[in-house]
């Protein structure tokens, strides 16, 4: 599905670009992306480094597996095939409390040690996504704002008589996006599973 | 006030996490500076391994939003989504969210500067905004990260939550802001 994503936006882009005479912009376009990719990835490695080496304390005291043990019954719903008191689940639940209070600089790399443990775990094939990477990522993906901080900055510079009355309809949104993406996730692995059952 | 509480919490969890895992690692006899640096190493590694992978989504992504097919398609689906309640003005934005992070940061700040923070469609794209992530970026880097290559039904899941989390923001608003659906 990934492969038809990204073609069909390529595909696209430079066919209706020829047709509204942007193919100028279109090549400085894919210059600039690739750059910035480079850019992005470069911009990670401080936190990434800092929240890693945090993390590592952390598993080595025993907090992650403990955190981990706290919230069990939830994880045990949704993460059926990680074991209990694994350090990955300690990371899942560091990145989603950092994603829901809107810690972007610490729920990436957060997110990241998690995956890393999640392919520890990954039996099959080591390319290809395992189900407890897909249902992390839909969390990720959908997950619950309580703050959006962005927005909030972006309604006071434009003068709003109310900047934080967004909040209420946000959490709304997110919760509903949240909920969505755990009921599909557990219905395509259902379906995926009987297509694919040698998998 | 919930907002406030949260904002709290945001500002004194990453000093506190700092404090309290290097002390509580020092307290079960952890060498808290190799443990430390021990962890860290993976950083850098971490990071170059997302290049390739974001390099690719990045510029697909670039040549997309730059050929000017994302107005295109709004122009086509404005009146069909209108009667849904759904202002047309939105619809670009709705399409650049899952794709570029600082791409839909422009987008809700120009619609909230032309038609008002406090105006319908300045609230909506406030809640839009605020209401999805950037799912490809995520499922670019996170995935990337560790070297998957086949995404499984991860991307459409990620997408379905996209078109809920706007139809709930669209619904919600119109609720919260008590002006009648047309």
């Amino acid at each position: 599905m990934i492969n038809a994503i990204w073609l069909g936006l390529m595909v696209i882009g430079i066919i209706v670009a020829a047709l509204t005479g942007r193919l100028d912009a279109v090549t400085k376009a894919a210059f600039d992306g690739a750059q910035l990719a480079v850019e992005v990835a470069l911009g990670l490695i401080g936190v990434m480094t800092l929240w890693l080496g945090i993390m590592k304390l952390a598993e080595a005291a025993g907090l992650v597996q403990a955190l981990a043990g706290l919230l069990r019954p939830l994880t045990r719903l949704l993460f059926p095939s990680i074991p209990r008191d694994h350090p990955a689940l300690g990371a899942i639940i560091l990145n989603i409390s950092a994603n829901i209070l809107g810690l972007s600089n610490a729920a990436t790399p957060m997110g990241l040690a998690a995956m890393q443990e999640l392919q520890k775990l990954n039996r099959g094939d080591k390319e290809e996504a395992s189900e407890a990477m897909c249902t992390f990522l839909a969390l990720n993906t959908a997950c619950l704002t309580l703050v959006p901080t962005t927005i909030i900055g972006i309604r006071i510079n434009a003068g709003s008589a109310s900047p934080t009355e967004i909040v209420g309809t946000t959490i709304f949104a997110t919760a509903v996006g949240m909920t969505v993406a755990v009921v599909v996730d557990r219905i395509s692995r259902g379906l995926y599973r009987r297509r694919f059952p040698w998998r | 006030m919930l907002a406030e509480l949260v904002k709290d919490i945001s500002r004194w969890i990453v000093p506190l996490m700092l404090l309290l895992i290097p002390v509580m690692a020092f307290l079960r006899r952890v060498k808290v500076y190799e443990a430390f640096v021990d962890g860290a190493q993976q950083g850098f590694t971490t990071a170059i391994k997302i290049i390739p992978y974001l390099v690719a989504m990045l510029v697909a992504i670039s040549v997309f939003r730059a050929s000017g097919a994302m107005e295109v398609l709004s122009q086509f689906l404005g009146p069909v989504v209108k009667p849904l309640g759904i202002p047309p003005e939105v619809l670009p934005l709705a399409f650049m969210r899952p794709l570029s992070g600082s791409g839909a940061v422009g987008l809700a700040t120009e619609l909230i500067k032309v038609h008002g923070p406090d105006s319908f469609i300045g609230r909506l794209a406030s809640t839009m905004q605020g209401s999805a992530d950037t799912t490809f970026y995520v499922l670019t880097v996170y995935f990337g990260s560790v070297g998957i290559k086949r995404y499984r039904y991860a991307p459409a899941v990620g997408l379905i939550a996209d078109i809920s989390a706007f139809l709930a923001s669209v619904w919600i608003v119109h609720q919260v802001f008590s002006l009648p659906l047309q």
